[in-house]
């Protein structure tokens, strides 16, 4: 993420370098467009950026990260164009840009799947939400206990600072449960890479673990799912995340001031299909279409 | 002439004087540093909350017990390997092996030492960390006990070096008076030579420790980072989190100034408290021992 961090900074200090008025050699004028928000898209709002400057030079783009809620505040402040969230708006957010004539209007721009994976050798493979829940928060110890071999279950996860750890958290362990104060067991191994993890699973049948379904790669096991006991049990795919039927998918969005015009227009235009959607599967992430 | 002369001893004084002192002042503002963003901890977080035994700082959980005994956890298993097998190669480098095993096997322990941790890290999470799953049946190999092979390992070659310097000068003559008066080469080698270097061996082992509790890298790939409470050696067995892992991970990512920030700094201060705690006993069992040999000498 730090990463992340210092290359969004590099490039809105390249943008921001970029020659503008006299002496620059492009005569074509240049519009900008700011756009800020979220960590979990940044990486994926920069990719857009260079590909878009590069298709169209007249066009500057600034990208900054600082969290969804950062990003919907200047919406609200009218600083930026486009506000990235990984979340949707919230009513308070909605009655604040209210009260500053600003109408938040909401871009499904990606999709962003979080699959749970074990070793091929586990022959348990598919699990309740409630029983991954009470897997990581460590009611159950043995894989036995959820239909699987007698051998302890080694649970791993991303470090705290992931946005992924704090998805998971909230979506699988607590249930969606806001009041819910379920903590992940403190013997969960928490793996400072996605690579990490996909090792340990790769040669462990003990272990557990969870990444976005873009980084998994075919070699593991990928769990099937059901939201509640009974429930059709789902494997995460382009499709079942489209349809809604995965349970721990969610929307990535941008908010923009109104219905976009011009330049800002016919950017999320682009973004929505062709190679900008391609861009979105490279990145690990579910296109919307 | 003369002058030009004064003056360049002037300045060379003083340029050595500076440099003698820098280590102190870099020491001092280091510290002063850390108790700056540290101390405010204290502050914001209740001693009970701080001691206590969870570690989840996005949920405003900072126990840190957790991370000192896992932190002390693998340094003791780094030093139970590091120790006899860096002295015992020390001994055999400096006391008994020829003079060309000696000027070969010097420059390969001392490359080893040159080895990247990183590097160290991703051999245990490919090799070593499977391996122990399998040999000792556990369920997973990201434990302390992969952290303290690695950490013993890379401290080996510090304590090695520092050893075989040491043993190498003891003068000749005490061996020699030693086998004199009959003493078998390993009586020479326990009771002469070793006690007569103890300050310097000493030492290897203070700065193998040392370099165990404060390396970051490895032990963040291989012990699991799981911010469990070690109890007893037992616990190298599963997985653990240290101080060190735990500042690297999560700095990146920490707002300024906020409550996390001041507590990995508060991390930062004990891990240096602690190394300030193994230096000083170190230099005071080296200091007596010093005194009483001169006593016995004159």
């Amino acid at each position: 993420m730090k990463r992340i961090l210092i290359l969004t900074l590099v490039f809105v200090f390249l943008v921001s370098c970029s020659p503008s008025g006299e002496g620059a050699t492009d005569s074509a004028p240049q519009a900008y467009i700011e756009n800020k928000g979220s960590d979990t898209i940044v990486n994926l709002a920069l990719a857009w950026a260079e590909q878009y400057q590069s298709d169209y030079p007249n066009i500057r783009l600034s990208v900054t990260g600082g969290g969804s809620g950062t990003g919907i505040a200047a919406l609200v402040n009218g600083t930026v164009d486009i506000a990235n969230a990984s979340r949707q708006i919230k009513q308070k957010e909605i009655d604040l840009a209210a009260e500053q004539g600003i109408v938040p209007v909401e871009h499904i721009i990606a999709r962003d799947a979080i699959a749970v994976i074990v070793n091929p050798e586990n022959p348990v493979t598919e699990l309740t939400l409630k029983q991954i829940s009470d897997i990581y928060s460590g009611v159950y110890t043995n894989w036995s206990e959820v239909g699987g071999d007698d051998r302890p279950i080694v649970r791993l996860s991303r470090e705290t600072n992931s946005g992924t750890h704090v998805y998971f958290l909230e979506t699988v362990l607590r249930l969606g449960d806001k009041e819910s104060k379920t903590l992940f067991s403190t013997t969960t191994l928490l793996l400072p890479s996605s690579e990490g993890i996909i090792v340990e699973v790769r040669q462990n049948p003990n272990a557990i673990g969870y990444d976005g379904l873009g980084y998994v790669p075919h070699d593991l096991k990928v769990i099937a799912i059901a939201p509640e006991e009974g429930d059709e049990y789902i494997l995460p795919s382009v499709e079942t995340v489209n349809s809604g039927t995965y349970p721990i998918a969610r929307d990535l969005y941008m908010y923009t001031n109104g219905e976009p015009k011009g330049i800002v227009a016919e950017y999320l235009d682009w973004i929505m299909q062709g190679v900008a959607q391609d861009i979105v599967k490279e990145l690990g992430f579910v296109p919307i279409n | 002439m003369e002058k030009d002369l004064n003056w360049r001893e002037f300045i060379i004084t003083r340029l050595i004087k500076f440099s003698g002192y820098s280590a102190i002042i870099f020491v001092s503002l280091i510290f002063f540093f850390l108790l700056k963003e540290g101390l405010p901890t204290l502050s914001e977080v209740p001693l009970g909350d701080l001691f206590a035994l969870r570690w989840y700082p996005i949920e405003s959980y900072y126990g840190i017990l957790p991370l000192i005994t896992g932190s002390l956890l693998v340094t003791i298993g780094a030093g139970i390997i590091a120790v006899p097998f860096g002295i015992g190669t020390a001994i055999y480098l400096s006391e008994i092996a020829p003079r060309w095993v000696r000027n070969l096997l010097k420059p390969l322990v001392e490359l080893l030492g040159g080895l990247p941790s990183v590097v160290l890290g991703f051999l245990g999470i490919l090799i070593l960390s499977p391996a122990l799953r399998v040999s000792l049946n556990l369920p997973t190999g990201l434990t302390a006990l992969s952290g303290a092979l690695l950490l013993g390992g890379i401290a080996i070659p510090t304590v090695v070096s520092i050893a075989e310097d040491a043993l190498d000068a003891v003068p000749k003559s005490y061996r020699d008076a030693a086998l004199a008066l009959g003493a078998t080469r390993w009586q020479t080698i326990w009771r002469v030579t070793l006690p007569a270097a103890r300050s310097g061996v000493l030492t290897a082992v203070m700065l193998g420790v040392g370099r165990s509790i404060g390396e970051t890298m490895t032990v963040m790939m291989v012990t699991g980072n799981a911010p469990a409470l070690a109890t007893g050696l037992g616990d190298l067995f599963s997985p653990i989190r240290t101080m060190t892992a735990t500042i690297a991970a999560e700095m990146g990512e920490v707002a300024n100034a906020s409550t996390h920030y001041h507590v990995l700094f508060f991390i930062g201060m004990v891990l240096f408290i602690i190394s300030l705690i193994v230096n000083v006993t170190a230099s005071a069992v080296v200091f007596r021992q010093k005194k009483r040999a001169e006593r016995v000498l004159s």
